[in-house]
Formats: structure tokens, sequence, C-alpha cells
């Protein structure tokens, strides 16, 4: 991988997604002969919100790479509270870590950090922006359980202010996929990634109803919609429910379906798609860590 | 009527600027980038909608005791690609030059995503690519395509 830092989806080409996710596949194959890969190495983790799964499995991938990790804290305990600057801190803590991962709610906060810093700065969520690993963990468990030869993908909920559906969407414009969006319409996809896939050429289409596409789709990626970006509580409520899935809605949905979800979800899969074959969200969060192992062993290797 | 004689309608200045086919109505949005408002007491002529026989119509504008700075030049060209300034010295036109639309401007215009990094504190400019019809931020890559004077950074 010749990327420096890891700001967008959009600089990632077929090749570096073919590259990491094969890679994350050895690794998930064999675990253990990676274990004194990085040894000696600290991964800097600047979160400025709340991260479960993206911080865990970035802490896990960098120890079982032999490698160990130095957190900032939280934002209350540290001296961002006091008025330091971004690129301050990021100046700071480049001093201390191999690597920078950064979570923070601005838009484009990890693009102008990386500005700041020598070392390798992986974007982990900048504000409704792009997450760029989460697609690569999404891509990977994509590829595992439907393949990316005529792929037709729904990606339903909150297009708008949903980064993982911005990373996500940018990325399949690499591959032979059919894009169907299904959302409100006050939620739908903003002018600037509209105009990315439409520079891409990508064959997209908008929906409002699931019904419309759902028996088409290979995959149905849902994302939460979220009731704090809609200005007017009764406008929340009349498009809430119309995104919410179960075992009855699916039955018209193929067989193979693979449903995916970024977590954390409140209610818009039912539990009762758990337990059968069409839910992979647990094992797509589950792949955040083979696919982060491998993305941190590229990056640092080539930084070495 | 020659582009000469059209200038002529308003009076010469001495020394200053004058921007010669602006797109036709866009004048006083020439006038914003500039940060003109007529409050500073120079003089400040402005013709439009003359006949022009390149953009059917054309606006003029002269500007006593200013001379353009390129982000000005750069801002100018995103909405008057086709505007030529020339630089007046002593009554005489010194400098003659078409602008051209960069591929990007820098330090000029705010983002109005307010949720955009380069809204914040932080010791980094503005920065916008010209994309087809309109920029884009670097940061956050909001798109603007309309009214881009609103978006003028305040000096």
């Amino acid at each position: 991988m010749r990327h420096d830092h890891i700001i967008s989806a959009k600089q990632l080409s077929r090749a570096d997604i073919e590259a990491v996710l094969d890679h994350a596949a050895d690794i998930a194959a064999d675990p253990g002969a990676y274990a004194d890969r990085h040894a000696d190495t600290l991964l800097g983790l600047l979160f400025f919100e709340p991260s479960t799964r993206t911080k865990m499995s970035f802490t896990t991938a960098m120890k079982r790479l032999g490698g160990d990790i130095v957190d900032m804290g939280s934002v209350e305990s540290s001296s961002v509270k006091k008025g330091e600057s971004l690129a301050d801190t990021v100046r700071v803590v480049e001093g201390y870590a191999d690597a920078l991962v950064l979570r923070h709610p601005m838009e484009g906060s990890s693009k102008m950090a990386s500005e700041f810093v020598d070392v390798p700065l992986v974007n982990a969520g900048d504000g409704a922006g792009q997450h760029p690993t989460q697609t690569l963990l999404d891509l990977y468990t994509i590829r595992e359980n439907a393949g990316f030869d005529d792929l037709t993908i729904g990606i339903m909920g909150d297009l708008k202010y949903g980064r993982t559906v911005h990373s996500l969407a940018h990325a399949l414009t690499n591959v032979d996929a059919h894009q169907h969006f299904i959302s409100p319409e006050s939620l739908q996809l903003p002018r600037s990634v509209r105009y990315d896939l439409h520079q891409e050429g990508a064959e997209v289409r908008e929906h409002t109803e699931l019904d419309e596409v759902l028996p088409e789709l290979d995959v149905l990626y849902v994302t939460r919609i979220q009731r704090e970006r809609f200005p007017d509580e009764s406008e929340y409520r009349a498009v809430a429910g119309q995104y919410q899935i179960d075992s009855e809605t699916l039955e018209a949905a193929k067989d193979d379906l693979t449903v995916m979800h970024p977590l954390p979800r409140v209610d818009e899969i039912a539990h009762d798609i758990d337990d059968t074959d069409y839910a992979t969200y647990f094992e797509q969060a589950h792949n955040g860590v083979p696919v982060r192992m491998a993305l941190l062993d590229m990056l640092l290797e080539a930084n070495e | 009527m020659t582009d000469d004689d059209q200038q002529l309608r308003v009076s010469k200045i001495r020394n200053g600027t004058v921007i010669d086919h602006i797109t036709g109505g866009q004048a006083l949005n020439v006038l914003a980038i500039l940060g003109i408002d007529g409050t500073s007491g120079d003089s400040v002529s402005v013709a439009m909608n003359m006949p022009s026989d390149r953009l059917g119509k054309k606006d003029i504008v002269k500007v006593e005791g200013k001379e353009l700075s390129q982000n000005e030049v750069d801002v100018l060209s995103l909405i008057a690609p086709a505007a030529s300034i020339n630089i007046v010295r002593d009554f005489e036109v010194v400098e003659k030059a078409r602008v051209e639309r960069p591929s990007m401007v820098e330090g000029v215009l705010e983002c109005p995503n307010h949720n955009c990094i380069s809204t914040e504190d932080e010791p980094v400019k503005s920065r916008f690519a010209v994309v087809d019809d309109g920029v884009r931020c670097e940061y956050c890559e909001t798109i603007i395509r309309d009214n881009l004077p609103a978006h003028i950074l305040a000096e």
C-alpha cells in the first residue's frame, strides 16, 4: 500500500482494496503467525467521540500484531478541554506513537490533521464524512458472503449523515456493483457523494421504499436513522417505522441475501433476524480485527 | 461601439483597475468579491448589461485606487470567467490580462458547512477545488454551486 495516510475510501483503488482484503484473509486464517510482527510499535488513539467497536478493534488489532496502544483518553480529561487545537494535539502525539488513529466529530478533521504529521494517520470517522476502515471491513464481509461480481446491493437508512454509507458508496464504484439507495427523501445522499458517483459513472438508483428493490438484492446494508438529525420529531416518526426490517419483511428477499449493519443498531433490524442465515452484522463487526491488522501491517511496513 | 468606447461611458480613472467583460448582471457580485461597498470613499463606476459581441451582455467595473490580488482574481474568475483586467496608472492601461480559472482557491471562501474543520480555530486556510460547475471544499467536500460571493471570507 503506497498511501501514507488513510483518509477517504476515495483514495483506495481496486488493487489497494484487494491487497488489504487478501492480507486480512491470510491473517484471519492464521492470526498466530502475526503475533510478533510489530513488537515495540505503538499506535496512538485519538478518539474525540465515543466509540466501542472501532476503538476496541484497533486496540485488538495492534495488540494482536505484537504492539501496543497509547490512548488520549476522553476529551474531558485531555488538553482539548483546555482549548488545544487538533493540529497541536496530533503534532504532540506523533512524537509518542508510530501511527495515529483519529476519530473526530468534524468533517475534514482527518484530512487536516494529516497535513501536520509525518507518521501514518488513519481516519476512524470524521463527522458525517468518511469512515474508510469500516468500509474495508464491509467490503471484506461482502466479498466473503456475496462476492464482488455482478453484485446488487441496497443501502438503507440515513444516507445523508451516514459516513459509513459515504465511504462504502465510493468504494463500491471499484467493483461490479449495482447500488440501490433506500431512504426518506430528507435523508438522501448528499450532493458531494452524488457528484462522485456520477463522475465515476456508477450505476445508482434511489428509492423511498425497500419493497421496490428487495427481491433483487444480494446484500442489504442497513444503517440507523438518526433521530437526533431531524429538526422535527413528527418528521422522524413519519419515516422511522418504514425502515425497520424483520423476518417477515425478508420473506420477499433472495434466500442467500446478506444483511449487514455497521452497528450499533437500535430498532431497524428486529432480533428475530439475528439467528437466521441472513444476519451477518456480528460477523461483520468481528472482521474489523483482521482487516485493521492487515491495514496497520501494510501501513507500518511501508513506513519503516 | 468598440470596447474602448463602452469603457468610456463611465469616467476614466487615474489609478486603479478596470474589469471588463464581466458576465452580464454579475457586476454587483464582483464588487462584493472585492469587498467594495462604497464606504471607503474611493470612486467606483459600474456599467451593467452593455451590448457585447462576445457575451451578448456584459458589465464593466472601474475601481479607483485598487489593484486586485491574485486571490481576488481567482474568485472573480469563477463568476466572470471571460473577464479581462486592466491595470491603470496615470490614466494609461499598463497591464491587460484575462482571468484564468484556477484549479484551487485558498483562503478566500468560507465553507458553508458549519461542521467542517476549516471553520474551526485551526492553523489552516480554507481550500476549495474548482470543479465543473462550482467549488468543492478540500476538507469536508461540500460543493458550492450558487452565490459564491456570499461565501467570501471576511477580511
